[in-house]
This record gives structure tokens, C-alpha cells and sequence, in this order.
């Protein structure tokens, strides 16, 4: 949305049809296309390494859509987040452990369920705005936390709860290879229906929200039910990428779900692009990643420098820390927006001014 | 004034604090007129309009819109109920486009939802949303924004950005449109341009017209009847011409000294 329109010359629309695409020109269709191809073949020769950390991008990267529909298209915030995931991830596994509803079914089921929870934690943003809705959200972290402890019919309670692989009609995709394109299915999905949204009736409404409530209001856009809206819309999200990641690892434990991870999520969309729909899947890449590479970077270290290899967890958790810091200072727009430039220059080029 | 009547208003005070910006001002409008309320700054126009349009609850009064009572409506209602407007202080949508502001317009009339929206091609939505986006390309004809249709609002110049308000406003196909002051800080050209605009809108898309504008030149050319403002008190009413005569007014809004009575001013108003 709100895209610079940057489209290569000679590029004219002849519809409206043409014009409203997801895909702002007819390369990043092809570019699009062509990596989801290549993600279908990667199984066949990706190690288990490259696969555990893609599917880590993938159920990271759906949460983290959700949650950039509430913080960077509507203008709310959310310091709740990770609960929502983990509410997600034992939905799922009770809903299934319950009910012996497939796992396949179980993951959107656990979505709608985690939608309703969102909705009325949602509730507040009807009324309340910016560092006092902040604090509600903060309300619904430490609540479901607490859930989490209490409820041992729903989370196992501190034991925690098992999630089977998912399953159908007898298949089980219980490897990671197979598991990876569970991850892909719903992570197209994800954003194929985030995209949508964003360009139609509801998806504007919220936009126009976060722009200037006051002249939505005017417009004819009930504030109250778009605010709270999209907490739904957030949590269902969450609950996916929660229960991918349950039935990915097979066994749930509530620490996880802490306040860190839930701002751990505000810094991926922030990194991305905020309003921005593939900006949230730049930075789950880019959170993911970071840590990954500081490894590799620390492991040369501690060849060069053994006497440093005490603090190296230390240097490490730093210089994240350091990257984070010094990327919201020099690129305060997201990566979306740095590869909407870079794209732009080479259109242009050499006349790129 | 009995069926023809669109807009009622009586009897409205509003006050901030201390500060009454509205007293007591009563007047109505007719279907298909253009209707211009004038005054000193900090008069109350803009309060006015906001009560209007329901962005201001007012203490006392009625509003009676269509034969509905508006007051405790909220905004987004009395949208619905074909009241459209636009803002004295800029107000789009700065990070969308042109074109998707003026989408937002059209928010009321399109029946697709998030779940819909979502699924696009399979549920209609993507057909619903072309044929809307048909007509709004009418009203960017209309107002002869075609160039800057894909442009980001809040890049535009002050005049361009007014236009895109305007033409926001006319997507909500409403039956009133208020407009705050639509060309202020516009040169001649463009003032000539959006006084254009407004009888079109008027004549010939049947939209019922209050504008608030301080341009006298243009406030006489194009308004069937005018309502003066000041210090929150309505201090006349009539045709352009009637207004223009009215010592009060010279007093008031053109800055003559003459002696006034209090009590004349009452009298006036209440008439
Ligand atoms: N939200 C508000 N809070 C407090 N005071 C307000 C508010 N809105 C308007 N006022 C006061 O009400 C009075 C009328 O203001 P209003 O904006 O209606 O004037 P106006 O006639 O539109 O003036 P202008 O020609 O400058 O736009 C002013 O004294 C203003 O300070
Ligand atoms: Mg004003």
C-alpha cells in the first residue's frame, strides 16, 4: 500500500484490472513466482540446518504479518504478541489431542480460536490509544502467561503440552522436509491473504485509521470496530504461526511466550518495514539470520582470539543488539523500503538521481 | 420550508471550557441549495460544521438531518445517512495514493469485509472493487486529477492536496457536502477552478452545498443564501445581496465602526 510507483517505463496499464495487482510490475510476479518454485524443489537438497531455519523464518514470518497488520497498518500496538503465539501453539495440540480433529484442521481452527481471544483483548483499543494501550496489551501478555500456568487442561500446565506432527489421511509430515511445506502452504497463504486484504474495502479502512482517524471517521469508517478488528485479524495470525511452531517441535512449554519474544516481534516488523506486507517477512529473515551469522562470525573469532571464548555468548547477544541498533538508525524505514529504492535505482539507471 | 428542507438547525450552543464558541444559532437548508456561512475568524464555522457532521456534540440544540435527529450519532452514522465533508486543515490519508484515498470514499457503498477482501477472486470482491474503481475514476476525471492519481497524498502541493480532499468527499456519493473553506490559500486560477467544481457538484450531481469561505467574491457568485457568524452569534441571513446590506454585518465582518444596539442585534438574529 502506498508503494512510490516505480514502475519501469514503457510499463502502461491497459485495465484497471491490470492495475491493482498484487505485484507492482510483471518482474516481481516472475520474481515471486520463481523463488516459491525454488522453495518447492529446496527440500530435495537443503540440509537440515538450511530447513530448520527456514521453517523458523516461516512460522515467524506469519505471526509477524499479523502483527504488522495491527502495528504498522493500523497504527496500534501490541507488547502482547507472543502470547497470542503461544495461545496458538496450545490450541492447536488441544484441539487435536481433544478432539482427534486432524492437525491439519486443527492449525486454522487454533487460528479462529487465538482470533477470539484477540478480539477481546481488543476490546481496550476501541477506547484507549498509543502508551495507554500499550500497557493494556502489556495486561493481556502477563494474563494469558498466567493462563498458561493455570489452565493444565489446555497447556499440560508446567509439564507442558505434546503436539503431534500433522497428519492426513494417514500421511504424517513428521520430517523436515515434509513439515517445511506445511510451513510454505501457510505462509503463501499468509500473505497471498494479508495482500489481498490490503487492497481492498477493509484492509484501506484500516490504513485509514492509522493515517488520520478522525477524517475516517468522517468517511464513514466505525473507528471502534476497525481498532478492534484488527486485533482479530493480528491474533489469527499469531495463532497460526503458533501452532506451526507447536507442531513443529512437537512439545510446548509456556516460557517462551515471554514479553521478550513479543518485542523480539515488534523488532522484526520494525526491521522489515512497518506497513508493509513482505517488509515482515524481510525482517523475521533478516531476526532470524542475525544471530546465525554472529555464530559463524564468533566461531572465526574464537579461532583467532581463544582466550575470548568466555564472553563470546556475551559479544554475541551484543553485537545483535548493536545490529538492531545501528539498522533503526540508518535504515528507520524497514528493509521493504531500502529494496523499494534499490529497485528503484537500477530501473532508472544510469539516470538514477 | 416545510418537505424541502434537508437540514434543520436549532437552537445550538456549544462551549470549551470557558470559551462559548456557539450561541444559540438556528438556521435551515433547502435540498439543492448552495449555502455559505461567513464571519470572523474564530467565529464558529468550523464548530458549526462539526456539529454538523457530529465530530462536536453540541450542550444544547437539535440537528434534524432527512427528518432524523442526528444528535448522539456518531460521525461514521450520519456518513452513512449521505453527509460527506471536507476539512479546513488538510486531512488525508498522507501514506496512501490519490486513488486509494478517494477509494476510502467509497467505504459505505462496498459490501466487501476482511474475510471477503482476503479471498479477492473467489468471492466478488475483486469485481466489486473494479466497478467502484471505475467510478471514482470518473470523479478524478471530474476533478482533473488524473495525473497525480498513483502519487502519495502527502506528497502533494496544498492546492492539489484540496482537490483530492474534495474529490474524497464527492465519493462518498452524499447528498450534502460540507465544505471548510475550500479554497483558501489558492491563487486565482485555482480558485476559479474549485468554484467551478462546486457548482457542478451542485447543479449537476444534485449535491446539496454548505461552505464555509471567506473569499466574499466568490461567496456572492455562487450561494443562494448566506449565513454570517460572529463571536458565535448568527448576525444575518438572506440572499448575497440582502447579507452585503446588513450594517451588522459591515460592522462585523468587514471591520466598519458603527454604533450598535444590543438589542437590535437580537432582533436581527431571531428574524
Ligand atoms: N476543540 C476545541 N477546543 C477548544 N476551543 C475550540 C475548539 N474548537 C474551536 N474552539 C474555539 O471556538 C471558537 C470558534 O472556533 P472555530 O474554529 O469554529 O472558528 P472559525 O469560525 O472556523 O474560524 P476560522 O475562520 O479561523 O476558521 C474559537 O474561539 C476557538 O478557539
Ligand atoms: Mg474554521
Amino acid at each position: 500500500m502506498a508503494s512510490h510507483n516505480t514502475m519501469k517505463c514503457g510499463d502502461f496499464r491497459t485495465t484497471y484490472e491490470k492495475d491493482s495487482t498484487i505485484f507492482p510490475t510483471p518482474f516481481s510476479r516472475k520474481m515471486v513466482l520463481a523463488s516459491i518454485a525454488f522453495l518447492l524443489i529446496m527440500p530435495i537438497f537443503a540440509d537440515s540446518y538450511v530447513l530448520n531455519l527456514s521453517i523458523q523464518i516461516g512460522y515467524y514470518a506469519v505471526a509477524a504479518l499479523g502483527l504488522n497488520i495491527l502495528v504498522g497498518f493500523t497504527g496500534q500496538i501490541s507488547l502482547g504478541h507472543a502470547a497470542f503465539f503461544g495461545f496458538g501453539a496450545f490450541a492447536s495440540a488441544w484441539i487435536n489431542n481433544s478432539t482427534g480433529i486432524p492437525v491439519f484442521f486443527s492449525i486454522p481452527l487454533a487460528g479462529l480460536l487465538t482470533m477470539a481471544v484477540g478480539l477481546m483483548f481488543g476490546v481496550p483499543a476501541g477506547r484507549i490509544k498509543g502508551l495507554y494501550l500499550a500497557i493494556a496489551t502489556l495486561a493481556s501478555q502477563y494474563i494469558l502467561e498466567d493462563f498458561f500456568g493455570r489452565a493444565g487442561w489446555f497447556t499440560g500446565g508446567p509439564y507442558g503440552a505434546m503436539a503431534n506432527p500433522v497428519s492426513i489421511f494417514g500421511f504424517a509430515f513428521d520430517s523436515d522436509q515434509s513439515f517445511f511445506y506445511i510451513v510454505l502452504f501457510w505462509l503463501v497463504l499468509s500473505f497471498v491473504l494479508g495482500a489481498n486484504l490490503m487492497r481492498s474495502r477493509d484492509g484501506r479502512a484500516l490504513v485509514a485509521v492509522r493515517d488520520h482517524y478522525l477524517s475516517a471517521e468522517i468517511m464513514g469508517i466505525n473507528l471502534t470496530k476497525y481498532r478492534i478488528m484488527s486485533f482479530g485479524i493480528s491474533s489469527f495470525f499469531a495463532g497460526i504461526g503458533g501452532a506451526l511452531f507447536g507442531h513443529y517441535l512437537g512439545f510446548i512449554s509456556a516460557e517462551g511466550f515471554n514479553i521478550l519474544l513479543s518485542i523480539q516481534f515488534l523488532a522484526m516488523i520494525i526491521i522489515g518495514g512497518l506497513g508493509s506486507v513482505m517488509g515482515s517477512l524481510m525482517g523475521v529473515i533478516f531476526m532470524v539470520l542475525l544471530p546465525e551469522v554472529m555464530e559463524f562470525a564468533a566461531g572465526g573469532l574464537r579461532d583467532v582470539f581463544p582466550s575470548l571464548a568466555h564472553s563470546m555468548t556475551y559479544l554475541k547477544q551484543m553485537s545483535i543488539g548493536i545490529a538492531i541498533i545501528l539498522f533503526l538508525i540508518f535504515e528507520p524505514d524497514g528493509l521493504a523500503h531500502r529494496w523499494r529504492m534499490t529497485k528503484a535505482y537500477w530501473k532508472l539507471y544510469p539516470f538514477s538521481y | 420550508m416545510t418537505d424541502d428542507v434537508l437540514l434543520d438547525v436549532k437552537n445550538i450552543a456549544l462551549s470549551f471550557g470557558g470559551v462559548r464558541a456557539l450561541k444559540d444559532v438556528s438556521f435551515s437548508v433547502k435540498k439543492g441549495e448552495v449555502f455559505s456561512i461567513i464571519g470572523p475568524n474564530g467565529a464558529g464555522k468550523t464548530s458549526m460544521l462539526n456539529c454538523i457532521s457530529g465530530r462536536y456534540q453540541p450542550n444544547e440544540g437539535q440537528i434534524i438531518y432527512k427528518g432524523k435527529e442526528m444528535i448522539g450519532l456518531k460521525p461514521n452514522q450520519r456518513c452513512e445517512l449521505g453527509m460527506g465533508r471536507t476539512f479546513q486543515n488538510l486531512a488525508l490519508f498522507n501514506h496512501m495514493t490519490v486513488l486509494e484515498n478517494i477509494m476510502v470514499g467509497r467505504h459505505h457503498q462496498l459490501k466487501n469485509n476482511a474475510l471477503s477482501g482476503s479471498l479477492y477472486w473467489f468471492t466478488g470482491a475483486q469485481k466489486e472493487e473494479l466497478a467502484h474503481r471505475r467510478e471514482v475514476e470518473e470523479i478524478i476525471d471530474f476533478l482533473e486529477i488524473t495525473h497525480i492519481r498513483k502519487s502519495v497524498a502527502g506528497t502533494l502541493s496544498y492546492g492539489l492536496r484540496k482537490r483530492v480532499e474534495l474529490a474524497r468527499a464527492v465519493a462518498l456519493k452524499p447528498d450534502m457536502i460540507l465544505l471548510d473553506e475550500p479554497m483558501a490559500g489558492m491563487n486565482l486560477e485555482e480558485k476559479e477552478d474549485m468554484a467551478r467544481y462546486v457548482i457542478d457538484l451542485n447543479e449537476e450531481w444534485g449535491m446539496t452545498v454548505i461552505m464555509i469561505e471567506h473569499d466574499m467574491g466568490v461567496v456572492m457568485d455562487i450561494s443562494n443564501r448566506v449565513m454570517v457568524l460572529d463571536f458565535g452569534k448568527k448576525i444575518a441571513m438572506g440572499t448575497p445581496e440582502e447579507v452585503m446590506a446588513n450594517p451588522y454585518v459591515k460592522s462585523a465582518y468587514l471591520g466598519e465602526e458603527i454604533e450598535l444596539d444590543q438589542d437590535d442585534l437580537n432582533a436581527e438574529a431571531n428574524a
